[in-house]
């Protein structure tokens, strides 16, 4: 499949990148495609896929209360805070 | 010989022995970071004082006759990828200069009950997405048997420095090969575990269903030690196994009488070099005058590992790494209109350009209209994938490969064209595409000098044959014993 510019574009908007024309260009993104392109040769029909490959089962706890990490330890890596929470510019007019 | 010379064990029983201290040692390891990492690169942060704190805390338990572990007082370096309490986890990324983690991963937690010297973080691929370490935001670490070549990736820095004697064993971790083709590239024993037998909490994911956690050591002696100290089960890994470990110290046995080792047609084919090709036949011989059974047979469905690797690990990626957006922890651009253009903003500027590229190939093949021919098929190819090692080991206890077509290139050499990149890591994806456990152990060197690691690969949960068939290699040859000139 031969991927044009604007799918590219489009494809960066949904990951949340802005991408200068060279970088696009810098990216190879055609190439990297057509490389991901060699399954479509094969037949694969009938065959289950496979998510995951050890056996999945649930896994259940008691709900008991256990410490949580300190509040002021997970702040330490906001870029911005205030008055113990995390600072966001304005979401909602 | 130098005390950072040394191996885990030999060092162990010098401490039990209370012939030298473990601050003796850990002054040792710091004094030849000093003398070499000008040269190699291989650590992002080294956390001197810590190290020689939890070193004298080694030599009290030690001097208190407690019976300690066979790490205890040993001075190890972590992948940056791998958090630890209180000293920077970067990833190798601007995304994540700042990054404090307050807590351990699991690993980190058992290496210090362990009574494990944690000396530094070591370098790597930008979030562990490359094979040279050269996407790395920080600096390219060089290989210590020829500095003007790549160390191999992504776990580079973990395997520089054991093999620059910075370090007497490091953890790393493997999506797709990165622990086995820089140990390859190196002359150091590399171990990607089975999913599922190290946990991996605190491992900043990159494509959660084929990372794991394995160690790097100077011998395979020192793997079993290693690979004691981190396996085990864990509640907070979801897919952490729970089963009854043997202690893999006890599978160190020189007899591979009768074992049955094939080796995969499609592995040994025209893309590998004649040095490796020789080196990987000569183990092959080794193998058989050792008493073990040898023969080729075809591993269908490696024409399409890769492209099934690249889509499944980028896929995830893309999805785990969207957390990066500047809101709780990471980068945050510093001019910025509106959310929207905040996350937006910070992502472009965090991440590098592979990092980009692989979120943008993991965007496209899940996206609308793509779906099910990416993705969906490349889960499809994963189940083909699976089927053929499983008729495999219905054959054969092991399998026995190159872990990578040629040697260490050139620094600068490839990592201009994506493509030609991938493409080397051939001989690795499929056994993390399947789950299962592969050990890369020194095998020779080709005409320039440059190491060639063989790779075995084995059952899932069965590291005790892989230890065993390594150790047996390594006791018929002296392989691990030439080390770099620095």
């Amino acid at each position: 499949m031969k991927v044009t510019t604007e799918q590219i574009k489009h494809v960066a908007e949904l990951a949340r990148l802005k991408l200068t024309d060279e970088e696009v260009k810098s990216l190879n993104m055609e190439a990297v495609i057509e490389f991901a392109d060699k399954l479509s040769e094969l037949d694969a029909e009938q065959i289950a896929p496979t998510n995951h490959v050890s056996d999945i089962y649930n896994v259940f706890r008691e709900d008991v209360e256990v410490p949580s990490y300190d509040r002021d330890d997970i702040l330490k890596n906001a870029p911005a805070k205030a008055r113990g929470c995390v600072l966001v510019p304005k979401v909602v007019e | 010989m130098n005390l950072h010379e040394k191996t885990i064990h030999e060092l162990s029983s010098m401490l039990k022995a209370k012939e030298i201290s473990s601050v003796e040692i850990t002054e040792s390891v710091l004094g030849r970071i000093d003398a070499v990492e000008d040269k190699v690169g291989g650590y992002i942060s080294v956390a001197a004082e810590s190290a020689l704190e939890q070193a004298k805390v080694a030599d009290e338990k030690i001097a208190a006759g407690e019976s300690v572990s066979d790490i205890c007082g040993i001075p190890v370096a972590v992948k940056d990828n791998i958090c630890t309490n209180g000293i920077a986890t970067t990833c190798a990324s601007k995304m994540l200069e700042t990054f404090v983690p307050p807590y351990d991963a699991f690993v980190s937690k058992k290496i210090k009950e362990n009574g494990g010297v944690i000396v530094g973080k070591a370098n790597m691929d930008e979030f562990a997405m490359g094979s040279s370490t050269e996407t790395s935001y920080f600096k390219i670490t060089k290989n210590p048997y020829d500095l003007t070549k790549v160390p191999g990736g992504s776990s580079g820095g973990s395997a520089a420095v054991v093999a620059a004697d910075e370090a007497i064993f490091s953890l790393g971790s493997d999506t797709g090969g990165s622990i086995r083709q820089p140990a390859s590239f190196c002359s150091v024993v590399g171990l990607k575990p089975t999913y599922g037998l190290v946990s991996r909490f605190g491992l900043v994911a990159f494509a959660s269903s084929l990372d794991q956690i394995g160690p790097m050591t100077k011998d395979v002696t020192d793997c079993a030690i290693a690979l004691n100290a981190i396996a085990g089960h864990d509640s907070m890994d979801s897919t952490s196994a729970n089963i009854k470990l043997p202690d893999y110290k006890s599978a160190l046995v020189n007899d591979v009488k009768g074992m049955k080792i094939g080796i995969p047609a499609e592995y040994m084919g025209e893309g590998i070099a004649p040095d490796v090709k020789t080196i990987i036949l000569a183990a092959a011989k080794k193998y058989e005058e050792m008493g073990a059974i040898v023969e080729e047979f075809s591993l269908p469905m490696t024409d399409y590992a890769l492209s099934a690797y690249y889509i499944i690990s980028s896929a995830e990626a893309s999805s785990n790494l969207a957390r990066f957006d500047g809101i709780k922890y990471g980068y945050r651009t510093k001019e910025f209109e509106d959310l929207n253009d905040l996350y937006a903003k910070s992502r472009t500027e965090g991440f590098g350009s592979e990092v980009k590229r692989r979120i943008m190939l993991g965007t496209y093949a899940l996206s609308s209209g793509y779906y099910d021919a990416y993705y969906k098929k490349a889960q499809q190819v994963r189940t083909l994938i699976k089927k053929s090692f499983n008729d495999a080991f219905a054959k054969y206890d092991l399998i026995l490969s190159p872990a990578y077509p040629n040697t260490a290139f050139e620094i600068g050499g490839k990592i201009s064209d994506a493509v030609q990149m991938y493409l080397g890591d051939i001989c690795t994806v499929s056994v993390n595409i399947a789950g299962l456990p592969g050990i890369v152990v020194p095998a020779g060197f080709d005409t320039n000098g440059m190491p060639v690691g063989m790779q075995l690969i084995g059952k899932a949960f069965d590291e005790a044959t892989l230890l065993r068939a390594s150790y047996a290699f390594e006791q018929n040859t002296d392989y691990h014993t030439i080390r770099p000139t620095l």
